[in-house]
């Protein structure tokens, strides 16, 4: 754990109340780390529990859950904290951008005095004018035009990448020290998406904010983030720099995710999907998760789960990280 | 999205939930109010004074005929709206007072106090409103007042129930997520970001309610619960009319007043439902 990492997560697992009484596990010892103005690609299909770790970083979760391990936030624990405690940290110190900004965004209070509340909440010396001010400020600061105008308008106004620009307006109002990103570009057009992801950079750049980019979407990874992490099936399996996962991962899921892309620069004529469907959470297979839908899997992958392996900067969950390379090289000739 | 923006531009010659029956409801309605404000300026007769021949039919002195005393139908009817809506503006502030409180602790908090405001729900919307609402009446004594707390103990579960439906859906939406994630607080929350959106349905059925209050109000005086003689109450002249059945139009008036204003009411209630939420066409 270094000395400069602003949240640093070990261990962490999360598992929720089932039915009769037993319990599923979302997410299963993950263990990742963000600096100061860093981004971190958090990637996975769904339901890999991608969503209910960053959730889990605030106890954002229903009741239901459990969360165990350790979450450190400048070196602080923030698991098991009292809500006060957290709500001191929420929209303050960690900033939290959702997926649909159809729906994040309140329609009864206009957009103006939804970013002035979020200011007011942890700062209650600020009088509503100044709040508002401020609004505006971050409106301009998120490239709306017309911020005085628009702040005065509510949501049903505005369209849905102009929604997201407000939600971000509303996470970074107080400042941040670390942006968590949930899908943000899910909902919005392609060219909007990246839009919005070249303002989250900027913020990030400009301001020094670690930022944690949850999506499904590899593309939005390659384009902005430093480091990613990829998860199956609760659990982080590659973890590295994203040009090393992109162009050499050690990891055969992360090979058949990008496989399953579409590619510029060479002529593609059908798709490699991943065979199978990932596992439900209540049937998680023995050894490694991942195990009944890799190509590479031997005997071991089926009874012994892999531990995490350090391979320079990157970091592999998997038996046969050495041969990852040679096999996919030689698929690919094939092919 | 582009639904609601093509309805509002629609909505700028009239408005889509703006159709005849809202209309003439409203006119009711307004008619009603005004009458509850200047009927003593303009009445025919007053309403407790001998006005004519006793049991006098439909004429030209007395519009709407004269009663066993020989009072003016039409002034009574008129002046009956002085108690009728105001004890049903009343009932329904009152009711919806007690009940959007109790459903929204209710959906808010859940767990026990839920459990206890729902069982108490449950136990009260079980009882016909009528037989409830007599049985309060008799034991609280005859009388206006006791019949609109009567009311109250009868009608606040109803709305009670379709708040707490309310909190629980809307608090589940994103906006609330994302104002936990702000840092906001519990109350916080409750009052700025799922309140606010609970209360459509509440006044769509707070409206149709009215007339089912009067209809409830005047059914209590009917059966001896609720206006005391003189006072001229609808239920009440209902109840003289059918003393003597064969002379209709004592009940007549009062019946027609109760008519109008209940129906005046129902369509104004769609009239909201449909302004308030253009998707449930």
């Amino acid at each position: 754990m270094s000395e400069g990492s602003l949240l640093s997560i070990s261990g962490l697992t999360v598992s929720f109340a089932g039915r009769a009484g037993g319990r599923l596990t979302a997410v299963r010892g993950v263990t990742v780390e963000v600096a100061p103005g860093e981004v971190l690609g958090l990637v996975g299909e769904s339901g890999c529990g991608k969503s209910a770790t960053m959730m889990a970083v605030m106890n954002l979760l229903p009741d239901s859950a459990s969360i165990g391990g350790s979450v450190r936030f400048r070196g602080e624990e923030l698991v098991g904290r009292s809500e006060k405690f957290l709500r001191g940290i929420r929209g303050k110190r960690i900033g939290m951008i959702f997926q649909d900004p159809m729906t994040t965004l309140n329609p009864l209070l206009t957009v103006g005095e939804q970013i002035a509340e979020g200011i007011r909440i942890h700062d209650r010396t600020v009088t509503s004018r100044q709040a508002m001010e401020r609004a505006v400020g971050l409106l301009e600061t998120v490239s709306i035009p017309s911020p005085r105008q628009r702040a005065a308008q509510y949501p049903h106004e505005f369209s849905g990448g102009m929604r997201q620009r407000v939600v971000i307006a509303m996470a970074i109002a107080n400042d941040p020290e670390l942006l968590i990103a949930d899908e943000p570009t899910t909902a919005l057009d392609v060219t909007i998406q990246a839009q919005i992801m070249e303002l989250l950079q900027r913020l990030c750049a400009e301001r020094r904010m670690g930022l944690v980019l949850v999506t499904h979407d590899l593309g939005v990874v390659a384009g902005a983030a430093h480091n990613m992490a990829v998860m199956y099936a609760g659990r982080i399996v590659d973890y590295g720099p994203v040009d090393a996962i992109l162009t050499r991962s050690r990891h055969p899921y992360t090979r058949a995710l990008l496989g399953s892309q579409p590619r510029v620069d060479r002529r593609v004529e059908q798709l490699d999907a991943i065979a199978g469907a990932p596992p439900s959470l209540a049937a998680i297979p023995a050894g490694c998760a991942f195990h009944p839908r890799c190509g590479m899997a031997v005997d071991r992958c089926r009874t012994e789960q892999p531990a995490d392996r350090d391979f320079g900067v990157e970091r592999v969950a998997c038996h046969r990280a050495e041969q990852v390379e040679k096999h996919f090289r030689v698929r690919e000739g094939v092919s | 999205m582009s639904v609601a923006s093509a309805s509002a531009t629609r909505r700028f010659h009239r408005p889509a939930w703006m159709t005849a029956p809202v209309v003439l409801g409203a006119v009711i309605v307004v008619f009603w109010v005004f009458t509850l404000f200047t009927v003593h300026w303009w009445a025919p007769y007053d309403p407790t004074m001998l006005a004519g021949q006793r049991f006098s039919p439909p004429g030209w002195t007395n519009w709407l005929g004269t009663d066993a005393l020989g009072r003016d139908i039409l002034s009574r009817s008129l002046y009956g709206v002085r108690q009728s809506l105001p004890i049903a503006v009343a009932v329904i502030g009152c009711s919806v007072m007690v009940g959007v409180v109790l459903g929204a602790l209710a959906g808010y908090l859940g767990g026990l106090i839920d459990e206890v405001i729902m069982r108490a729900v449950d136990v009260t919307l079980s009882f016909p409103p009528i037989l409830l609402a007599m049985a309060v009446t008799a034991s609280l004594g005859p009388g206006l007042r006791n019949a609109a707390i009567a009311m109250v103990i009868v009608w606040w579960p109803i709305y009670a129930r379709l708040m707490r439906a309310q909190v629980l859906a809307v608090r589940e939406r994103e906006h609330v997520e994302a104002a936990v994630a702000s840092g906001a607080r519990p109350a916080r929350i409750l009052f700025k970001h799922i309140l606010p959106l609970c209360w459509s349905p509440i006044i769509v059925n707070a409206t149709m309610d009215f007339g089912q209050i009067v209809l409830l109000a005047a059914s209590l005086s009917f059966i001896g619960l609720g206006a005391v003689p003189p006072t001229p109450e609808w239920g009440q002249m209902i109840s003289e009319g059918a003393l003597h059945f064969y002379r209709w139009w004592i009940a007549a008036g009062p019946g027609i007043a109760i008519l109008s204003i209940v129906l005046a009411f129902n369509f104004l209630g769609d009239g909201l439902r449909d302004m308030l939420d253009p998707r449930s066409k």
